[in-house]
């Protein structure tokens, strides 16, 4: 594993729960003994404002990504997608929370739209949007991601610390979203 | 208990806590401020998890923090302050003095920069302090080298006999990484104090002394092998130089391997850039012709290479002396440094959206009242959350801790002959009050000041996650809660009336009042009294209120969007109907007073 590297971004606004997502992603990497190096922001822009959060596993020295250098982008903010996909390079992936999504270019980064708003909304919990659009990602990206839906479940449990009822939640949240993806493309 | 140690996931400011824990750190103190908050928060949790005997608290201001550890450090004990940069200002007075008087135990002081800025007033650089006060600072690239610098500068304070400064910046701090945690000392030093006059209670005479003394520390802490600077690549024959610090040395030698930079370019990261080590500057110069410097924020480095021939950096224009040194950026001055073409990869500018005080936010009632109470008064505000009353129109000014009120003194004695005296003000977060407020006040009761002071009393210092201020009592680690009210009836005022901001009506009615008192007597204050809606502690038991609701009144003139600005009232189109987001409604309530139309209401009230 020592030469996987991955560059990701997750870019939302204050209270979507950006931070939870980048967390949760660098526990899992770090489950797998990959070297992790993130970026937050905190302080004002937490207020509502622009969160983008840097995620780089692999041997890297500096907590930024560069533009045309990430991998992949998780945005939870649709708006955001225009101005952060310039972080992703020729051959990256964004998975953005918008209903219809933006329109997919000939060539450049290849684009998946969940309206992971509204399917948070029907599972009762609409603050879980993060955890719809992670697993929605996790699905269509499959193999190209780095770790799995069941993956992510134990880490919410033993590093996360989440049990109960918190847990199913979030377990109900990543599986809608994973759901999502198999209903839509049929290749369950 | 894990047998193995596993690694974990470590933010920078985590990472320097525990630096501190390991040192065998007898007293650590702060007050918070983004991006150093974390720093004594986790020295708190692995004080109470791991019972550690050390003594660790929130202090009411950084020159308050400054000297409580400072003492501890001069009766041998390890020790440490910690604040952001701006908080370095308000310990200036005791960082000048404590360079001239040395310490017995290691000390050291944690200044955490911003350069951005993304969370601060001014993206200053707290190494030229550090070079003001002539003591050595460290400058880390990355949480794991932000631990090893804190275990180094304890150990250059004790064996120079100074205080160190360790100068992170945000992406340091805020930064994670997975690192393994190390053992924490369980034990510390017995405190000896030594009566010794001509030092702890030095008169000029025998200052002057101390600072010779002091230069001579400083030219043996230059030839320090411990901080000596790194040869990161030596570079091809002929090749340039290039010097870097801080965070730019992490995205430096990252580009330097993916570029294969190494050949035309020799890298060296500082580690200690004040004072910068005579050898290093010595050879440097001799030699190579060409000599980049890459540094956050100030020319720091740059400064101290007197030879300014060979050298390119901020002072000459080559590297930017303004805003963060993004990746990007220093990838285009390697490349062009190298001869190579830089690349022109630039993001668009983020979707403008501006920070709001949280929905529910009982910041946001006081200044609706005071916009309906003083409509055109001059709004003197402060340092935190309740900057964002910005978006209400109800604050003018934002200078520094505590200048709300001495601003507001200040417009007052200016309009004191003017035929047409403006209403004046101010608005101050608890927290801030106790660090910088009382001073001011004082001053504004003995100069008859004629002012309304609102303190937005939310029982926390919220903007920076919530830590306690004097007045949470037990609960924030004091041993007693200093109130409020009385101590502002201490500082001489009068009027002090306190009311809770959800009340809308009746806070107007208050904030009335207590404008005509201060127009004819002086100082008025007003406590505006609601807890922090993110502070659990405080948070109501029981089910959550009901959102609130939009009758058939509303007819779309989207006064409560303009004028009240919370968050949990959204419109889909231009004149459309207002409706309420139930997700981040909290049901305050409050904006039922809003509406002219009276179309807002809360669910036990609707039919």
């Amino acid at each position: 594993m020592t030469s996987f590297r991955r560059q990701l971004i997750i870019s939302g606004v204050g209270g979507q729960g950006v931070l939870f997502v980048t967390r949760l992603l660098a526990e899992a990497a770090l489950e797998k003994g990959l070297p992790v190096l993130t970026a937050e922001t905190h302080g004002m822009a937490q207020r509502g404002g622009t969160v983008l959060s840097h995620l780089k596993l692999g041997p890297f020295d500096s907590p930024l990504i560069r533009p045309a250098s990430a991998d992949g982008l998780l945005v939870l903010r649709g708006e955001n997608y225009e101005a952060h996909r310039a972080y992703l390079h020729e051959e990256g992936w964004a998975v953005v929370n918008r209903p219809d999504g933006p329109a997919a270019l000939a060539s450049g980064p290849v684009v998946h739209p969940v309206d992971a708003d509204a399917l948070a909304g029907k599972i009762g919990r609409p603050q879980a949007a993060n955890l719809v659009l992670l697993g929605y990602a996790l699905a269509v990206l499959g193999r190209g991601f780095f770790c799995t839906l069941g993956e992510m479940q134990t880490i919410l449990n033993t590093r996360l610390g989440l049990a109960g009822e918190k847990l199913e939640w979030a377990v109900a949240a990543l599986q809608a979203g994973s759901d999502r993806h198999t209903t839509t493309s049929g290749d369950a | 208990m894990e047998n193995s140690i596993r690694n974990v996931l470590m933010m920078g400011n985590e990472a320097i806590a525990r630096g501190l824990l390991e040192s065998g750190c007898g007293m650590a103190t702060s007050y918070p401020g983004t991006p150093a908050s974390e720093i004594l928060a986790t020295v708190l949790r692995l004080k109470r998890e791991a019972g550690l005997p050390l003594h660790a608290q929130w202090a009411v201001n950084e020159k308050v923090a400054f000297e409580i550890a400072y003492a501890g450090a001069m009766t041998g004990l390890r020790s440490a302050v910690s604040m952001k940069q701006v908080g370095l200002n308000v310990a200036a007075d005791p960082l000048m003095s404590a360079a001239y008087l040395g310490v017995v135990g290691g000390f050291v002081v944690i200044s955490a920069d911003d350069p951005g800025p993304h969370s601060s007033q001014t993206e200053q650089d707290s190494r030229l302090m550090a070079m003001m006060a002539k003591i050595p600072v460290l400058d880390p690239d990355s949480p794991a080298q932000a631990r090893e610098m804190t275990r180094l500068a304890f150990d250059l304070s004790e064996s120079h006999g100074v205080p160190v400064m360790l100068r992170p910046t945000t992406r340091v701090c805020h930064a994670r990484q997975d690192l393994p945690p190390l053992p924490l000392q369980t034990g510390v030093r017995k405190p000896v104090f030594t009566r010794d006059p001509k030092r702890w209670a030095a008169t000029p005479k025998f200052r002057l002394a101390l600072h010779h003394e002091l230069e001579a520390r400083l030219a043996r802490i230059s030839a320090e092998p411990l901080s000596e600077p790194r040869a990161i690549a030596s570079g091809g024959h002929r090749a340039k130089a290039v010097v870097v610090s801080g965070v730019a040395a992490a995205h430096a030698r990252e580009i330097f391997a993916g570029l294969s930079l190494d050949g035309p370019l020799a890298l060296y990261q500082v580690l200690q850039p004040f004072p910068l080590h005579s050898a290093f500057i010595r050879d440097l110069l001799e030699t190579y012709d060409e000599i980049l410097v890459i540094e956050e924020t100030a020319a720091v480095i740059e400064m101290q290479l007197a030879d300014r021939r060979h050298v390119r950096g901020k002072l000459n224009g080559k590297v930017p002396a303004v805003g963060e040194l993004l990746p990007e950026h220093i990838e285009a001055l390697l490349c062009r440094f190298a001869g190579r073409s830089a690349p022109t990869v630039s993001l668009p500018p983020a979707p403008a959206r501006r920070p709001t005080l949280c929905a529910g936010c009982p910041h946001r009632a006081s200044f609706f009242a005071i916009k309906k109470a003083a409509p055109r008064a001059i709004y003197t505000s402060d340092i935190g959350c309740y900057t964002l009353g910005l978006n209400l129109g109800a604050v003018d000014t934002v200078l520094c801790m505590g200048a709300a009120i001495s601003q507001a003194a200040g417009f007052y004695h200016a309009f004191r002959d003017a035929s047409k005296k403006p209403d004046l003000v101010a608005t101050m977060g608890d927290s801030t009050f106790f660090h910088a407020g009382v001073p001011a006040l004082v001053d504004a009761v003995a100069q008859g000041v004629r002012f309304t002071l609102v303190i937005l009393d939310n029982r926390t210092t919220a903007m920076t996650g919530g830590q306690p201020t004097p007045a949470s009592g037990g609960d924030g680690g004091n041993a007693v809660a200093v109130e409020i009210e009385p101590l502002v009836r201490g500082c001489g005022v009068k009027f002090c009336r306190l009311a809770d901001p959800y009340e809308l009506p009746a806070f107007i009615a208050l904030l009335k009042e207590a404008l005509t008192w201060s127009r004819e007597h002086g100082p008025a204050v007003v406590i505006a009294r609601h807890p922090c809606l993110l502070d659990r502690r405080s948070r109501a038991p029981g089910s959550p209120r009901p959102p609130a609701t939009v009758g058939d009144a509303c007819d779309g003139c989207g006064f409560c969007l303009n004028h009240f600005e919370c968050p949990a009232l959204v419109s889909d189109a231009d004149g459309g109907r207002v409706r309420v987001d139930p997700l981040l409604c909290t049901g305050c309530g409050v904006c039922r007073h809003v509406c002219p139309k009276g179309a807002l209401g809360i669910a036990e009230e609707s039919p």
